[in-house]
């Protein structure tokens, strides 16, 4: 019950700010509805849906602290990126390496994933429970992974097993 | 400080697209597919993101720019999904061409895909 109202809440949230009408009853009125009936639709659905657990959020607020960081990797790779592609010689050494994600939750393997895809220079081609593949425009990026500055910094954002 | 603003916001827009410019002679570059996404992938996340920066900076505190953070927000979830179902579906179909890889592989990889 909670759980539909905190969804209700945040489907008219998102409903107001995209729509900006803050004094119509009418549109008020069916904005409300609509809410409402996204919300039984998915409560419909949940029932259906046997992977309903892992949807609650595995994930702590320190990801706050997070997103900053991984903006400033992205700006990093993004200049190096452009810088070899401006490049006249086009310095690039596509190498494929496999990893080893430390993380226990599917969220948080997706978080790490979806990161490295997101930094450019990088993007995952397969995930598993175990196992992730990279593709890497350069071997510079592929060792940085390897490192696993970023696995470590995904893995603290989960929350410990309960 | 109206002046200011304007400045800091044409110069992000000038960045975003000189970014996404960068991502398109990457684009015609990169010698395979592969290597290609990298490139895209300058012009989907400073690119885009630099030229909606500068967006936002015209917009000032109101609803618009609220809705282009909330782009932003969708386009930087959506992109790296979508390059992954890309690449993943070129790499499932062993007819397709395999990735050019570099010969010297880092040496502490566990296991070099060269399939």
């Amino acid at each position: 019950m909670l759980r539909a109202l905190g969804l209700w809440l945040v489907c008219f949230g998102l409903w107001l700010l995209l729509s900006g009408y803050f004094d119509v009853p009418l549109l008020l009125t069916f904005g409300v509805l609509s809410c409402t009936l996204v919300v039984f639709i998915a409560w419909r659905v949940e029932k259906l849906d046997p992977e309903e657990q892992r949807l609650r959020p595995k994930i702590g607020p320190q990801i706050i602290l997070y997103w900053p960081w991984l903006l400033w990797q992205i700006v990093l790779a993004n200049l190096d990126v452009a810088k070899r592609i401006l490049n006249p010689q086009l310095p690039i050494s596509p190498t494929m390496i496999t990893l080893k994600p430390t993380q226990h939750s599917e969220m948080g393997r997706v978080i790490y994933a979806n990161s490295i895809t997101l930094t450019p220079g990088t993007v995952t081609t397969f995930l598993s429970e175990g196992v992730l593949e990279v593709h890497a425009l350069t071997r510079e990026a592929a060792e940085s992974l390897l490192e696993g500055d970023m696995d470590r910094r995904v893995a603290a954002l989960e929350r410990r097993k309960t | 400080m109206n002046g200011l603003i304007d400045g800091l916001s044409g110069l992000a827009l000038l960045a975003g697209v000189f970014f996404m410019l960068v991502g398109s002679a990457g684009l015609l570059r990169m010698p395979d597919f592969y290597t290609r996404m990298h490139a895209a992938g300058i012009t989907d996340t400073l690119g885009a993101g630099l030229v909606l920066l500068g967006l936002m900076l015209q917009g000032g505190w109101t609803l618009v720019t609220v809705k282009l953070l909330l782009i932003l927000a969708f386009l930087w979830l959506t992109s790296p999904t979508a390059s992954h179902a890309l690449v993943r579906a070129a790499l499932s179909d062993p007819g397709n061409p395999r990735p050019l890889l570099h010969p010297h592989l880092p040496s502490s990889s566990t296991e070099i895909t060269a399939r």
